[in-house]
């Protein structure tokens, strides 16, 4: 189960690396405008960057949780095998 | 979910300090420029560091009290994740070294002491690894750990305020007072240190429980 799903996040993965790859090659046209990416170019670009620390740290909250819910679930079973 | 209430918060308050963080104004000083703000980031750690070895030498105390198995536990857990906050502050901060003191490792005394600090409780880990008795292993190490501690506060906090040194809380540098930070920069230092260490005290009792699994016969 466990094996399945990490291959699957695997796959989804490159499928994602060779989409950024694409975007790279066409670097030259990203130039959309909007109010989005208007609000992402401005100040030297850094809202780009306190995007990417938003996205590492709530992957690292997922994880955290993740980890947190999977514990909770083995001192349940714990706790019941003790109980019978 | 009354329980998680303060991993939510951890999380919240984190995600405003790393907005925050990086869009408030600051005062653009010296060399700093803009990596002042990593004050925000770099400082929290060592907070990290200090309550987790905080948490760790008290139940150190408390095992050598009793003899309860439970307390050996609570400490190695607190010591391990005290040391991993301790080398994120670390590769922090000699990485800030690296663009505003003009090098990586300067001899300078703050970080020397604060490694050999490291050093001594990263020598409790590997203690701890070579006693394979389970009560020796507790009572060694926990004597161990109080004299790491009595060294951690006099290595990082006392010597480096008594010498020279580039790092801000030395002999010829201001300190961390109320009188030389910013008083924007207060407003996201602040709720930082207490999201960096709610987070840090959710991994600790994570590892708390995997340990109370993985040695269920002590935890009964």
């Amino acid at each position: 189960m466990i094996n399945k799903a990490f291959s699957f996040c695997c796959t989804c993965m490159l499928l994602l690396i060779s989409l950024f790859a694409n975007a790279q090659e066409n670097q030259n046209q990203n130039t959309e405008t909007g109010p989005v990416n208007e609000f992402f170019r401005s100040n030297g670009k850094i809202y780009v960057i306190v995007g990417v620390l938003l996205i590492i740290f709530i992957g690292i909250v997922i994880f955290l949780i993740a980890l947190d819910r999977k514990l909770s679930k083995l001192e349940q079973r714990e706790n019941n095998s003790h109980g019978k | 979910m009354e329980k998680h209430w303060w991993k939510a918060l951890a999380v919240i308050i984190l995600v405003y300090v790393i907005i925050a963080g990086f869009t408030i104004e600051i005062p653009i000083i010296g060399t700093n420029g803009q990596s002042s703000r990593g004050l925000f980031f770099h400082v929290p750690m060592w907070i990290c560091m200090y309550t987790m070895f905080t948490i760790s030498v008290v139940n150190s105390l408390l095992y050598l009290s009793k003899y309860d198995l439970r307390r050996d536990a609570y400490a190695s857990a607190a010591a391990s994740v005290g040391v991993f906050y301790g080398v994120l502050g670390f590769a922090t901060g000699t990485l800030w070294a690296t663009y505003t003191w003009g090098g990586s490792f300067t001899r300078d005394p703050k970080q020397m002491l604060t490694a050999v600090a490291l050093m001594i409780y990263m020598a409790y880990l590997v203690l701890r690894l070579s006693i394979p008795d389970i009560d020796k292993r507790a009572r060694i190490s926990a004597v161990f750990n109080i004299f790491a501690f009595a060294l951690l506060i006099p290595l990082t906090y006392i010597i480096p305020r008594m010498v020279d040194s580039l790092h801000p809380g030395s002999a010829t540098t201001p300190g961390f007072a109320s009188s030389d930070t910013d008083n924007h920069m207060k407003w996201v230092l602040y709720p930082a240190f207490l999201g960096w260490t709610l987070l840090s005290v959710w991994i600790y009792t994570l590892l708390v429980r995997y340990k109370k699994l993985e040695l269920k016969n002590i935890f009964k």
